[in-house]
């Protein structure tokens, strides 16, 4: 048992059991990714069936609640999976425990300010005056 | 204390010879990042365009026809196909699916062209060469 001090990275963890987490992360990945299929298959549909793509067009879409809702779904569920993705790729560059905590909470607040900033947009083109 | 010895490292990139299945790999990562830190900055900007007054969406739809504007669309199009099908090929290998040698680069092969097909098509009907 090697518990306490060591020379090697390996001797310092053996011992000490699994990290007791990361399934979460690992099974959001999977879960968001199948929301992602359906929600973005959703998306490239409906603006293919659209019959433009003008201001006008796209606002009285976005009143309706089958297209609002599943755009709110659509804005939550990406910028929950990316954020899960953006941890990977910073986990498995950045070599330093600050470095690699100040990134992941650089995108945690990037991505809620982005998901809040959309969901605000949608709030408006649904409860505004119709234009 | 005696010095620590360089402990062997399993070998890596350099030493394979590249196959679809690497290529498809590394695709993931890149567009799952072009998706996240390109896709959904222009996804905010384009639903507060709709939002919002009438020269805020001339704005993004003049960005968007910009020849510069066109290509990272196009680009960000072929990241969306390249990884919602790369992503369900993982979804099935996590059923444990899709190991065997030949169907493993079959799924590899066809995540890639079906990509750019898909991309191909969408934009072919999109600039109206298909109308």
């Amino acid at each position: 048992m090697s518990i306490g001090k060591s020379a090697t990275p390996l001797g310092q963890v053996r011992g000490l059991g699994s990290a007791r987490e990361g399934g979460e992360h690992w099974i959001s990945e999977r879960v968001t990714s199948a929301a992602l299929l359906l929600l973005g298959t959703w998306f490239l549909a409906s603006l293919l069936l659209l019959p433009d793509l003008g201001q006008r067009t796209l606002a009285e879409w976005l009143r309706s609640p089958a297209a609002a809702v599943p755009m709110a779904l659509f804005v939550l569920v990406a910028f929950r999976h990316a954020l899960d993705g953006i941890k990977v790729i910073v986990d498995d560059y950045v070599e330093s425990d600050g470095g690699r905590f100040a990134l992941n909470t650089l995108f945690l607040f990037l991505a809620v300010g982005g998901a809040a900033l959309a969901l605000f947009a949608l709030g408006k083109i649904a409860f505004g005056a119709a234009g | 204390m005696a010095a620590v010895r360089e402990r062997p490292v399993s070998p890596h990139l350099t030493i394979w010879r590249w196959g679809p299945h690497m290529v498809v790999s590394i695709l993931h990562r890149i567009t799952g990042a072009g998706l996240t830190l390109v896709g959904l900055p222009i996804l905010v900007w384009w639903l507060l365009a709709i939002a919002g007054s009438p020269d805020a969406y001339a704005e993004f739809t003049g960005a968007a026809s910009h020849w510069l504007g066109t290509v990272v669309l196009v680009g960000l199009t072929w990241a969306f196909f390249q990884k919602s099908f790369a992503g369900l090929r993982h979804l099935l290998m996590d059923t444990g699916r899709g190991f065997e040698l030949t169907a493993n680069k079959m799924g590899a092969i066809l995540t890639i062209v079906g990509a750019i097909a898909a991309t191909a098509i969408l934009w072919a009907y999109w600039l109206g060469v298909l109308q």
